[in-house]
């Protein structure tokens, strides 16, 4: 057997399958190629912690091809386009790569420009996003300037990565801002265009609580139509208005802009349609996506990258073989959910169960839907699972891609 | 599940009162859905949402968000909300006697 996969994009998606693949196939029987735009990995779930200084931005970033085992090659270039018909990938410095399959792992984008003012006045000095680096890192200066005055932490719209690190941002501000000793002169809302606090009603009522708990306001169902960083004030669709002295805002995200420029790869927001349980291309059988690139019913988070890596690896090694695709997604996504003070929760779900109480993975695992220290330690060990387990491409022991049963207590949502 | 009258029409409607089997639905019963949702005439701009509604749906079995209407249906977000104000995406389904949209994760 001789033959490529190219893989689009190298953050967690595309560097775990390739190396995946990797074991699977040697260099003589399977060229494997990764491309992205540039070479810092940023360990993206690190972002949440950089704008309370719980992080230094530096040591969230690492050489992606440093990432790769031995035997791929690693394409430092910009996606232009990809031709489905002549099966190649066009890059902007006019050079182009054929494939025998191909893997779209090129994420998602931040769009704060869709949303209208939300990067006209005040943007970077008081409306923040934490999403990118840059960000996160002006946030941290502006939070530790931050004197008293209203806080504003607004979801613009969904799919987002990580939907929880909103509401994470909100906890770990209180106690921020308890911790500085100034919590009494802030007041901190969290504004979502969903009807609760998250979109799983168990989840939505344990997370709904805990923000009440900690004194933070909710505003629901506010489709954040424009952002007025002059006058202070966030605007929904409906004409409700939001005041705000300090603002952090989640922007829409979309897919890769060059996926519109690739008739046939994309829907409408820049996702790539996959079969939900396969992560095949419905209409082009030699393409797969994977991550926050797919358009699935799931979280765009890096758990369910590495859930879905374990299958995509083995339906590319049964279509290569000519063998029907018989590895089957169940949508299962994990998710700590820090909480501040040393605590965090667990949520663990799939496309057809809620996220339950109980543990995981087994009866005498971490406590779910619950605050809890070891939850928090879960957290900050992942840091070091993603570069040397995950990331690799490894399996974490006990946690595979199927969501697991036992431990978990089915109360009715 | 419960049931509800359109158009002298026994329907099969959600706890939310969205439709369960888009099949049961006819255009006489959407004026009567929309003016319960204080909409009271449904104009052409109404029936360009309704109309693409119901094709996204049986296309992909799940209405579209707002976010994808403004984009594809011709209608920007801004008027959606003029349109519907109670929230396009929701209201729209209702009238359109779809099931309610599958929201993100
Ligand atoms: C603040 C924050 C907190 C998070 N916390 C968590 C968490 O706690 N747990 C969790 O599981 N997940 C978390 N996530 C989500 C997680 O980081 C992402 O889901 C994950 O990185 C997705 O991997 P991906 O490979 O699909 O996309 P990415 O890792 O974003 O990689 C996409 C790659 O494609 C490249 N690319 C894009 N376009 C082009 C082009 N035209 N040409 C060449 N290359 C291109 C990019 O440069 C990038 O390297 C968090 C995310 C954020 C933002």
């Amino acid at each position: 057997m001789d033959k490529s996969i190219v893989i689009l994009g190298s953050g967690t998606a595309g560097t775990l399958t390739a190396n995946r693949l990797r074991r699977m196939y040697d260099e003589r029987e399977c060229r494997i190629t990764v491309v992205d735009q540039n070479d810092d990995h940023v360990y993206q779930p690190g972002l949440l912690f950089v704008p309370f200084g719980l992080a230094e931005p530096h040591a969230l970033v690492r050489p992606r091809p440093r990432q790769l085992l031995d035997g791929i090659a690693y394409r430092s270039a910009e996606i232009d386009r990809v031709d489905l018909a002549a099966e190649q990938v066009h890059f902007t410095d006019g050079t182009s790569l054929g494939y025998d399959v191909l893997v779209v792992a090129t994420g998602a984008s931040l769009l704060p420009e869709e949303t209208e003012g939300l990067t006209g006045p005040g943007w970077g000095e008081k409306v923040h996003t934490f999403y990118d680096l840059p960000g996160a890192v002006a946030l941290h200066q502006a939070l530790e300037r931050f004197e008293g005055g209203r806080v504003v932490i607004d979801v613009a719209d969904l799919p987002i990565k990580c939907p929880v690190a909103p509401l994470e941002f909100a906890f770990l501000a209180d106690w921020y801002f308890q911790r500085r000793g100034i919590r009494d002169r802030v007041e901190l809302t969290y504004v979502t265009p969903l009807d609760g606090a998250f979109t799983k009603p168990v989840a939505a009522k344990a997370l709904g609580g805990l923000l009440e708990e900690k004194g933070i306001e909710l505003v629901t169902e506010f489709a954040l139509g424009e952002v007025d960083g002059a006058g202070g004030r966030l605007v929904s669709y409906d004409e409700r208005e939001v005041p705000f002295d300090l603002a952090v805002v989640v922007p829409v995200h979309g897919g890769a802009e060059y996926v519109e420029r690739s008739p046939g790869l994309g829907d409408e927001l820049g996702f790539v349609p996959v079969d939900r349980h396969t992560l095949q291309h419905p209409d082009h059988p030699y393409v797969f996506a994977i991550g926050d690139a797919a358009g699935l019913p799931a979280s765009k988070a890096g758990s369910v990258a590495h859930f879905e890596g374990e299958v995509l690896a083995h339906n590319i090694g049964r279509f290569l073989a000519g063998k029907p695709l018989d590895a089957s997604y169940d949508g299962h996504t994990n998710c700590f959910i820090e909480t501040g003070f040393h605590k965090a929760l667990l949520i663990d779900f799939n496309y057809d169960t809620e996220p339950l109480p109980g543990h995981f993975p087994g009866a005498l695992g971490l406590p779910l839907l619950k605050e809890s220290r070891a939850n928090h330690l879960g957290k900050l060990a992942f840091e070091w699972l993603y570069w040397h387990s995950l990331l690799p491409g490894r399996e974490l022991p006990g946690i595979g891609s199927a969501m697991p049963e036992h431990g978990k207590t089915h109360t009715p949502a | 599940m419960t049931t509800t009258t359109y158009d002298d029409t026994s329907v099969t409607v959600d706890d939310e009162g969205f439709f369960t089997d888009p099949g049961q639905w006819t255009e006489p019963m959407a004026q009567q859905i929309a003016r319960e949702l204080d909409i009271e005439t449904l104009t052409d701009r109404h029936w360009q949402v309704l109309k693409f509604m119901r094709t996204e749906y049986e296309a992909k079995g799940t209405g579209p968000t707002v976010r994808v209407l403004g984009k594809t249906s011709g209608v920007s977000v801004k008027e959606l909300y003029q349109l519907f104000p109670k929230g396009p995406a929701k209201t729209a389904a209702k009238i359109a006697g779809i099931p309610k949209p599958r929201g993100c994760i």
